[in-house]
């Protein structure tokens, strides 16, 4: 009997957790500074880790680091790109400090600030609003390391979570999505990484399917030169994450809904 | 029972139903046409994910709820008057639920895979109690109304066992509309939905809207038929719908208040974009206004006693109520709730021709339950007067 998507998941998750490294902890190992005791410490009782980004964004400077990103991004998710905003979806994608972050502003901003660009992605909350929502489970997070992950197959397309994220992280497959002129090209096509079908809803997953086989999430590849995307595991006090928060002051989108995102920015300072 | 909705039916009758069939099958292919397309062919987008569909749905619980507003007066309170009535009610609710389902259906992406709300049950989610209050909503009313129609027709009282469950419909009218409420008052990021006070919005906009229809409705019943529903019935309906009404123009401007008063801009945003446009954005302006103008209109017909009285000028009264409520808890609120975006941007929503469509669409399928019902029920009370 074959076992459904959410089962492999689970045994994914597990037998990470079992082997004592999560998805992270693959990364950590692979950079040789990984630690065996890893442990979390309190949240997320009994799971592997707690995966989160910093972003800096002192060092993104040009408009080419961005766009090499989300490129990297949309091209190994097979992102269909129709050309057209009514149609548009997208994973990762960047936006100015007023509209990063609504209400933090005021009209004395620093003109470095207000005139930088943010990338904007899923922000992976602890407490994420559209899991709450969905009425079939289709988006959920992962107990092994808290990405909030998609089931492309069990998505009604009722599009509650889309009402529900505070950060428009998400977006719906109006129409055949593997008619998308920029997928008609079996060179653009990745074939690791499932198509979508219409009528479902998408979202940036951390890379889940590449911290799998041990490697990064395309983003932080992508601008690996930079050094501006920081990954790994919230949990491990002596991870590049943690290090970062640590000695920089970082700040989150929306931080008073409550939902614990998990993607923080350096703005500068 | 269900013959006398083809026997005896005039030739208005079947021009009418024919009509509504017509109006059916152009949604039906309409819809088609999206199946295969997907929802692309509405005017919905990344940011305005819900539209057309989703307000009339939300508009339409509130229709379904408001039987309660003759259930109550009838088993609760002995209100003789509404002994005629209230199965009108009933049947008016199971038709708005029939509609409601079939918008939600239209709405959703894979259509296919409605089932999985019931596969993987999640508690912890709003949409999957509306979806369980609806169908339980839905059951009631025909249970209820058909049984109690039933027993009418045999000349016997209505067996003992409807008893609980017309009472069990009581508080289960005010789920649905709670639970509907609870899909927008929950979810955090979206100003004009996070109000405590929605649910109760939403229950005086439905009372309000619901009777108003049922009186329209009794009008066109005594106008086709020998059935009268009664001329004080229908005014007690009246004052429901003033009472109501009031309380939903009230509850509004409480938003405003809290709104406007605090200063918060991101209180204030969405409000000023459907009365006065955001960033140069005004699509839903004159809709809002118009619905703003025909609420004052029709409190006005509605609080005086001597304008209410007049049947003509309360069936006036009940239109604008209707449209009023329609466009306020429909559109306004539904579209509303999605501008300005997650980003503080204003991207706008207009209907395209095959939403519209298919909207019409169920509408008429609702209008085609609904006038079988009420004709299967005329039916029995007109052989009662014979």
């Amino acid at each position: 009997m074959s076992m459904d998507r959410r089962d492999f998941l689970k045994i994914i998750g597990l037998s990470t957790v079992a082997g004592g490294i999560g998805g992270a902890g693959l990364l950590e190992l692979r950079k040789g500074t990984a630690e065996a005791s890893s442990a979390p410490h309190g949240r997320n009782k009994g799971s592997g880790s707690t995966l989160a980004m910093v972003i800096d964004v002192r060092k993104l400077e040009s408009p080419d680091q961005y766009k090499r990103c989300i490129d990297a991004c949309h091209k190994a998710h097979n992102v269909p790109d129709f050309g057209n905003p009514k149609d548009e979806i997208k994973w990762i994608w960047t936006d100015d400090f007023e509209h990063t972050f609504p209400g933090a502003g005021h009209e004395y901003v620093a003109e470095e600030v207000e005139k930088k660009q943010f990338l904007l992605l899923c922000n992976q909350c602890e407490k994420p609003a559209c899991v709450r929502v969905c009425p079939t489970q289709a988006t959920f997070k992962r107990a092994s390391d808290g990405i909030v992950m998609m089931d492309y197959h069990r998505c009604i397309g009722c599009r509650f979570c889309m009402a529900a994220c505070p950060f428009g992280a998400r977006s719906f497959n109006w129409r055949d999505p593997r008619t998308a002129p920029n997928l008609q090209n079996p060179a653009n096509l990745n074939p690791k990484f499932p198509t979508r079908m219409k009528g479902v809803v998408e979202k940036c997953n951390f890379c889940a399917e590449r911290l799998r086989e041990g490697l990064e999430p395309a983003c932080v590849e992508a601008c690996k030169d930079t050094k501006a995307i920081v990954f790994g595991n919230l949990d491990d006090p002596k991870s590049e994450v943690r290090e970062m928060l640590r000695t920089h002051y970082t700040i989150q989108r929306k931080p008073e809904l409550g939902t614990n995102p998990r993607l923080f920015y350096v703005i500068g300072g | 029972m269900l013959d006398k909705a083809i026997i005896g039916g005039s030739r208005k009758y079947w021009t009418w139903i024919a009509f509504l069939l017509t109006l059916a099958g152009i949604g039906t292919i309409n819809y088609i046409r999206q199946f295969q397309y997907g929802l692309g062919l509405t005017g919905l987008s990344r940011d305005v994910t819900w539209g057309f569909y989703i307000a009339q749905f939300t508009f339409l619980v509130g229709v379904a709820a408001s039987a309660v507003m003759l259930v109550i007066p009838y088993y609760l309170h002995n209100f003789k008057k509404y002994g005629k009535i209230v199965i009108l009610g009933e049947f008016l609710a199971v038709s708005a639920v029939t509609m409601c389902i079939l918008f939600i259906f239209v709405d959703l992406g894979q259509p296919m895979r409605v089932m999985n709300v019931v596969l993987h049950p999640t508690p912890g989610s709003v949409m999957f109690w509306d979806m369980v209050v609806l169908s339980g909503y839905l059951t009631l009313n025909i249970v209820i109304g058909w049984t109690t129609l039933g027993a009418e027709r045999k000349g016997v009282p209505a067996p003992k066992w409807v008893k609980p469950l017309i009472y069990l419909s009581i508080p289960w009218a005010v789920s649905i509309h709670t639970v509907t409420a609870f899909l927008y008052a929950g979810v955090p990021g979206r100003h004009l939905w996070l109000t405590a006070i929605m649910a109760a919005r939403f229950l005086a906009s439905a009372f309000a809207a619901g009777p108003a229809l049922l009186i329209i409705l009794s009008m066109i019943v005594r106008k086709v038929s020998k059935f009268d529903p009664g001329k004080d019935a229908i005014q007690a309906l009246g004052k429901t719908v003033a009472y109501a009404m009031s309380a939903n123009v009230f509850f509004f401007l409480l938003e405003v208040f809290t709104a406007f008063y605090s200063g918060i801009p991101s209180h204030q945003h969405s409000l000023v974009y459907l009365f006065s446009g955001l960033d140069g954005h005004a699509k839903l302006v004159p809709w809002m206004w118009s619905a703003a103008i025909l609420a004052f209109f029709s409190l006005f017909m509605l609080i005086y006693p001597g304008l209410r009285e007049k049947e003509n000028l309360l069936s006036i009264a009940c239109v604008t109520v209707f449209i009023s409520t329609w466009i306020d808890k429909g559109m306004g609120l539904v579209v509303g709730g999605f501008i300005p975006n997650m980003f503080e941007r204003v991207t706008e929503y207009s209907t395209t021709l095959p939403e519209v469509l298919i909207t019409i669409g169920i509408w008429a399928i609702g209008f085609l339950v609904l006038t079988i019902l009420y004709k299967v029920a005329i039916a029995v009370r007109e052989e009662e007067i014979a």
